[in-house]
């Protein structure tokens, strides 16, 4: 080749890239528009969150001429909704200035920089004040800066119909004490009531986190002390009988067809199954679920309004694998705005979380998405307090209510309880093999940072 | 080799005058662009995708990707989950691709030879529909077919005979089944126009000296259209090694990893793990295994009858 041949092709390349990229930069935002990402539920008829935050929006706009909100709702499944807001969050040309995270994912975001730590805005910030010690170390990275604004939490318990229960001869003020007496009253209605599926406890990938931890660790925790995580080592459990044990308990659900079938239970639709069809249909006598459920059936659910649904179901506490103190379980979860690194109107979108947590959105939403209050003046008023059935029942599992680890690696370890569940639903493995295999994924998924507690 | 080349050293003289370097350029120049976006859109992203099959990237939860060599190809093979991919890949691609798309293509095309006008444009135009539906959509359309309260079923409880919840027992012949459905279109152009392309006389005379049909298909069809199968074969066979949105909507490859074929587990430990690094490699060892296939049939259509 001549020596010019390189000088032509770098000039066509540089020409040819000028172009290219030239082409890409107005996508960039411009500075009045702050970008909020969140998650649409796959039922698009129930439209909660999207309502709640369109309103939200709106009060923004208004008080801040000349801003714009732009939403970004994306309708999926919650892990296919976490891949997404991951790879947008990558590029700032993607990257929301808003984004709804999960607590259970936000400490993982942290640690790969892709959230923007929000402290030199909460400390002069005087509503913080307002905020439950526990909610404010919600989204808390391990470097100790806050990352998040939590909107609310959740508690666990179980759901039942009153009317099946009627028929099966149960009482309408049930209260089991031990796993068995869960399975034993599922048994009844399985006899007693043909056509209804008993018990519902969501399980395997399909659900994702959701199987994870309304249905698995409401189990595990119950079981004692640190079955997950270590604290004093700083370890990953493993070859526990409480993990066993709460395998084995899901495989005599599905195993003696106590639960829904289980091609239906694996399936990620589940949980939108759950709470838009086989509850209000009344298909379904007890379902492991969280405190949020009523918020679809309400006027503000959008979908198919169940007005009934205070007086058919009731709620009682999960109890421990043999009733062991303190007798009940719970975990407590939620989400939080949090602002990503490459956010290009990071103080707009502060200005926007400020406006969602507000007092008054704030009530909004724990109103019309059942939520349980972080907030104290919003956990007092008495709007709040009479807003949804059942509200004063789930509040009074925060005081018992476990959290899951707080650590990077937790979706990892997730994800491996997910696939354990999955192999002993299928029927694939037996409850002792799908613990081996967890011990074996988890060893990986944590780079060996494990410690066997048999 | 050296021997060789000396007694090749006097013919030099006789070898075709080289063009200048000039004018090989100039003839190059108006294909510089076109060059250079492939190496930037192609060569590009696939050399990226090289290097992160080298590294421990991650989407989440990691502050910095470094290079690991090859602890993700290390781990690949140690995994019993990669191991039952390539497995159900195989069967996915032998049942659905080579027995099912291919055969079934090629039988459309010689029947439909013979079938009257309307037939044939009718079968015809239903088995395109099929191809030219969206991945998608066609498998949202075989999911609800194969469901356990789906039109098979339903189908099969009218006339009375044992249901089968076909898409939990056997997941991995359901969704062959419906790449079958989706792809024999395909096959069964390529067939036809190979079939026509066959000179009736040959035919006639075969006819003539008593050859029956079998004996015609054997000695006469296939070696005459013997490169359109080998060309059908590797497109097929490429093509569905890379299926993933039809498998995707209909199982994401569950129950368990029943139907987790190569590209679902690549998209499960990238996306749903987050293990973009781990993703990336099973991807190249993806690659590597089309890249068999290929000589494979490459080497078959070379061979002279």
């Amino acid at each position: 080749m001549r020596p010019t041949a390189p000088l032509i092709l770098l000039a066509v390349a540089v020409v040819a890239a000028g172009t290219l990229t030239a082409c890409g930069s107005g996508s960039g935002s411009d500075r009045n528009t702050v970008k909020v990402a969140f998650i649409k539920d796959t039922n698009a008829k129930v439209t909660v969150r999207d309502d709640y935050i369109r309103l939200v929006a709106k009060e923004f706009e208004k008080h801040n001429p000349g801003k714009k909100v732009r939403l970004i709702p994306i309708q999926a499944s919650e892990n296919d909704y976490y891949t997404k807001i991951q790879q947008m969050m990558r590029s700032p040309r993607t990257a929301p200035d808003l984004v709804y995270e999960d607590t259970f994912l936000v400490n993982s975001d942290i640690k790969a920089g892709l959230l923007r730590p929000l402290d030199a805005h909460v400390n002069t910030w005087a509503d913080w004040r307002q905020f439950e010690p526990a909610a404010k170390a919600a989204a808390r990275g391990q470097d100790g800066k806050t990352y998040g604004v939590p909107d609310g939490t959740d508690t666990r318990g179980l759901w039942f119909n009153k009317k099946i229960f009627r028929k099966a001869g149960l009482p309408a003020t049930w209260r089991p004490k031990t796993w068995d007496e869960v399975l034993d009253a599922a048994r009844t209605v399985k006899r007693k009531v043909p056509g209804v599926i008993p018990l519902n406890v969501f399980t395997g990938k399909g659900a994702g986190e959701a199987a994870v931890m309304q249905g698995f660790e409401m189990l595990l925790y119950g079981t004692g002390d640190n079955q997950l995580y270590d604290p004093a080592s700083k370890k990953w459990v493993t070859g526990t009988k409480g993990f066993k044990d709460s395998l084995s308990f899901l495989d005599t659900v599905y195993k003696e067809k106590l639960g829904p079938e289980v091609s239906d239970a694996l399936s990620p639709n589940i949980q939108t199954n759950v709470a838009a069809e086989l509850l209000p249909e009344e298909k379904l006598a007890i379902d492991l679920d969280g405190s949020w459920l009523g918020q679809q059936w309400q006027k503000t659910g959008g979908g198919n309004p169940w007005p009934a649904w205070s007086t058919t179901l009731g709620q009682t506490p999960f109890p421990t694998q043999h009733g062991q103190a303190p007798g009940r379980v719970s975990l407590a979860g939620g989400w939080t705005w949090s602002v990503p690194q490459k956010s290009q109107q990071p103080d707009l979108a502060w200005k926007l979380i400020q406006t969602f947590q507000s007092k008054k959105n704030a009530l909004e939403w724990c109103v019309r998405g059942a939520q349980i209050a972080v907030r104290k003046d919003v956990a007092a008023d008495p709007r709040y307090l009479t807003s949804v059935p059942g509200i004063g029942f789930f509040t009074s599992l925060v005081q018992i209510s476990q959290y899951r680890p707080a650590l990077p690696d937790y979706p990892k370890v997730a994800a491996a309880i997910g696939e354990a569940m999955e192999a002993v639903t299928a029927g694939d493995a037996s409850p002792e093999k799908a613990a081996r295999d967890y011990d074996a994924a988890l060893a990986t998924a944590v780079d060996g940072k494990t410690v066997a507690k048999p | 080799m050296t021997a060789g080349a000396v007694d090749k050293a006097p013919a030099l003289p006789r070898a075709p005058r080289r063009t200048p370097v000039r004018t090989r350029l100039l003839r190059w120049s108006p294909l510089a662009p076109a060059t250079v976006l492939l190496l930037l859109f192609l060569a590009g992203p696939i050399g990226y995708c090289v290097f992160i099959a080298f590294t421990d990237s991650q989407l989440t939860g990691q502050e910095s990707a470094s290079f690991v060599g090859l602890a993700n190809f290390r781990r690949a093979f140690g995994d019993p989950a990669f191991r039952n991919a390539v497995v159900l890949t195989l069967v996915f691609t032998v049942v659905s691709s080579i027995l099912g798309q291919n055969t079934l293509g090629l039988a459309l095309a010689g029947l439909m030879r013979r079938a009257s006008r309307p037939v044939r444009s009718l079968t015809g135009a239903m088995v395109i529909t099929a191809w030219v539906l969206p991945e998608i959509v066609a498998g949202f359309l075989l999911y609800t077919f194969f469901e356990r309260r789906g039109t098979l079923n339903a189908l099969l409880d009218w006339l009375h005979l044992p249901t089968q919840d076909w898409l939990f027992t056997l997941p991995i012949m359901a969704v062959s089944f419906a790449n079958v459905w989706r792809g024999t279109a395909f096959s069964m152009l390529i067939y036809s126009a190979a079939l026509s392309g066959i000179p009736p006389e040959v035919t006639e005379s075969a006819e003539v000296d008593g050859a029956g049909g079998l004996r015609r298909l054997w000695h006469i069809t296939l070696p005459m259209i013997r490169r359109s199968i080998g060309t059908n074969l590797m497109l097929n066979t490429l093509q569905t090694l890379s299926v993933f949105g039809l498998i995707w909507a209909m199982t994401r490859g569950g129950p368990g990893n029943r139907s987790q074929t190569l590209p679902v587990f690549m998209y499960d430990q990238a996306f749903l793990k987050s293990l973009i690094g781990y993703g990336t490699a099973v991807a190249l060892l993806l690659l590597l295994v089309g890249a068999v296939f290929s000589v494979v049939y490459l080497r078959l259509m070379r061979e002279e009858v």
